[in-house]
């Protein structure tokens, strides 16, 4: 009886996981244009954004705060290119993937010989530099950015009809989960968590932690200019103001709400912060305040974000379910 | 093949040397190009004047800074709210000069309203989450992101500027030049000189001093002493963003102030106290003035057409002292 209550619930809940993606799969045709392309293309692309910082987190223990400006150096390289240079969108968008991860690495570079919260103010100190950078620099339109961006006919036109960069965004979702997943299982991914739980240890085992940490860095900055990529394909421009410090911090609200600890958190945070984003003004001007202060309880009461409640949930309940016929 | 050990010895020798030479290259280019060596005429009384901004804008981000790495020399705590303090701090000086209130005793209300700010701060969600420094972070972060948002009504968007006390607010005339430099901008140098040589005896020489220092060293064995750790913590932290508030109001008055400077001034204390080692006040003197040196002076000296750069500078100057010392010029382990 004990083993059947139990599996019953695991199987409650895969038919739930399974109802919540084949949603997920057909919010095109479920749902209004506005709702597919504010809150489903948008909740998407940040969602791979934020999970660059939960992947850094959950695998190596950093926690960046330069996955906003490493996907602005992806969208303003795509713009650039597509905008002055004419160039193929799908060509400008695998050179500002390979700009970034380039520019990750001079990052990493600086960043990797410290950890913790040393690693959080100087990636910090690196994003805003490089908001400074671009909003200063006229050859990126300085505080105008660059407008214009189209994406490539493949993915259609975001606000008239949202379904292929809907679906475009979500194929790259999946693929950066089942990347990371597979990550983890390499002897690659097992020395960054090595890493992450005995960064000195492993260094008395001659391994290179700075150059683990700092290729680290730049699979993060691979999965956030994914995302920058698809923001500025989404927004059809990009600006500092895309970049700065309020959305730095917004995006590792994302992450924080989400759970830093599990990536599917970065799209659960996304969700809901998109969520609140478009419809709070109908309620309140002040909507900074508003996920301030949701962060602000996140981080009080429960560190693990969505994704960490959901899971002691489960346990609870299967716990629960165990104990009552024992 | 060389070993690794000696290998990054010889790389970290060559970054050093590296890092001295691009120094010497730069002071070299800046004093030919002020004294007219390469590029055309000579122009000593800009030089005088930008090297005047550098120094004043140094004195300003040192006030800033010191608060920052006080609070977390001790106490480990990243103050990410920093910034917003300092903004909250001008502002709030602000409407005491707008209400005729004294300039000095504006000064001295709003930093004293910012260290009780940050007092309640420490004691109502820091406090409980001693030793945790990620979280604390966080926290200022989501605290710092609630208080930008709630002085946008509350102050307006647009840039204002604290009006000087009479007497203050002209220029003075150096006998040299005939140069005319903002009087104010002397005073915060001479402001900061103060408040640096205060700090420095009371943390060397004064029993609370001690206290704090043994504390930095080993807060358990400090406690086992017989001290009230966390009444020196509450102290610092007051003190600590007390400084924030102080240089709010004096850079509300030498530059303006405006909603994004929290964060203009939190990246200037955060670069301060990377380049010049965490919790070390000699640090953060040292890393003021190369923010506020390098800052000014590229801004002027940097080849035609590249000025807009030297914002990259900046950068330079973090990854130089990074792969040179990863602690900081003054900092320790």
């Amino acid at each position: 009886m004990k083993l059947t209550r139990v599996s019953s619930w695991l199987l409650v809940k895969r038919v739930a996981i399974a109802g919540i993606l084949v949603v997920v799969l057909l919010v095109p045709q479920l749902f209004s244009t506005f709702f597919a392309s504010s809150i489903g293309v948008q909740s998407l692309v940040l969602g791979i954004a934020a999970a660059s910082i939960i992947f850094l987190n959950a695998v190596v223990g950093m926690v960046s705060l330069a996955q906003t400006a490493l996907y602005g150096v992806a969208a303003y390289t795509t713009a650039k290119l597509a905008v002055d240079l004419g160039v193929d969108p799908w060509l400008a968008a695998l050179v500002a993937v390979g700009v970034t991860v380039v520019v990750a690495l001079l990052f990493g570079a600086v960043a990797s010989r410290s950890e913790g919260i040393y690693f959080l103010m100087i990636t910090l100190a690196s994003a805003v530099i490089t908001y400074y950078f671009f909003s200063q620099v006229t050859a990126f339109g300085s505080h105008e950015g660059i407008n214009g961006v189209t994406p490539p006919a493949l993915l259609g036109k975001p606000f008239v009809d949202p379904t292929g960069m809907y679906y475009g965004a979500l194929i790259s979702s999946v693929l950066i989960y089942l990347l990371v997943r597979y990550l983890r299982r390499t002897p690659f991914g097992y020395a960054l968590q090595g890493v992450r739980d005995e960064s000195i240890r492993m260094r008395a085992l001659g391994f290179n932690v700075p150059l683990l940490r700092t290729a680290a860095f730049a699979v993060g900055a691979f999965i956030a200019a994914i995302g920058g990529v698809l923001l500025v394909w989404y927004n059809s421009s990009i600006s500092p103001g895309t970049i700065d410090l309020t959305r730095t911090i917004d995006l590792l609200t994302i992450a924080v709400i989400g759970g830093l600890g599990r990536l599917e958190g970065a799209w659960l945070g996304a969700l809901l912060f998109t969520v609140i984003q478009t419809y709070s003004p109908r309620y309140t001007d002040r909507f900074e305040t508003l996920i301030g202060l949701v962060f602000l309880a996140v981080v009080l009461t429960s560190p693990g974000g969505i994704a960490g409640i959901a899971g002691s949930l489960d346990r609870w309940v299967q716990r629960r379910l165990a104990g009552r016929t024992a | 093949m060389i070993p690794r050990r000696i290998r990054a010895e010889l790389a970290h020798r060559f970054a050093g040397g590296l890092a001295l030479l691009v120094l010497v290259v730069a002071v070299a280019w800046v004093l030919a190009r002020a004294f007219g060596v390469v590029g055309g005429t000579a122009n000593v009384p800009l030089f005088i004047v930008v090297t005047l901004n550098g120094l004043t804008l140094a004195a300003l981000y040192f006030i800033v800074a010191s608060g920052f790495t006080l609070i977390f020399g001790l106490m480990r705590v990243v103050n990410m709210a920093h910034g917003s303090l300092y903004l909250l701090g001008g502002y709030i000086g602000l409407r005491l000069v707008e209400h005729r209130v004294n300039y000095w005793l504006a000064l001295v209300l709003a930093a004293l309203a910012i260290g009780v700010v940050g007092l309640v701060m420490q004691q109502v969600f820091l406090r409980w989450n001693q030793g945790q420094d990620l979280r604390q972070a966080l926290i200022t972060i989501a605290i710092s992101v609630v208080l930008a948002d709630q002085m946008i009504p509350t102050f307006g968007a647009a840039a204002v500027a604290i009006k000087a006390p009479d007497g203050l607010n002209s220029a003075v005339r150096f006998g040299l030049y005939d140069i005319r430099y903002p009087t104010f901008r002397l005073v915060v140098l001479g402001l900061a000189v103060l408040i640096g040589v205060s700090l420095w005896y009371g943390i060397q020489h004064t029993r609370f001093g001690m206290i704090i220092r043994a504390g930095v060293d080993d807060r358990a064995m400090t406690s086992a002493l017989g001290v009230n750790v966390q009444a020196v913590l509450a102290v610092t932290f007051f003190v600590g963003a007390l400084l924030a508030g102080l240089g709010g109001v004096l850079g509300g008055t030498m530059i303006a102030l405006a909603p994004g400077q929290d964060a203009s001034f939190l990246l200037s204390s955060l670069v301060v106290v990377i380049v010049g080692g965490m919790g070390s006040l000699a640090g953060a003197l040292f890393g003021a003035l190369a923010l506020g040196l390098v800052a000014q002076l590229s801004g002027v000296y940097l080849p035609a057409g590249y000025t807009n750069f030297s914002i990259l500078l900046t950068f330079a100057l973090l990854v130089f002292v990074l792969a040179v010392r990863p602690i900081g010029l003054f900092g320790r382990r």
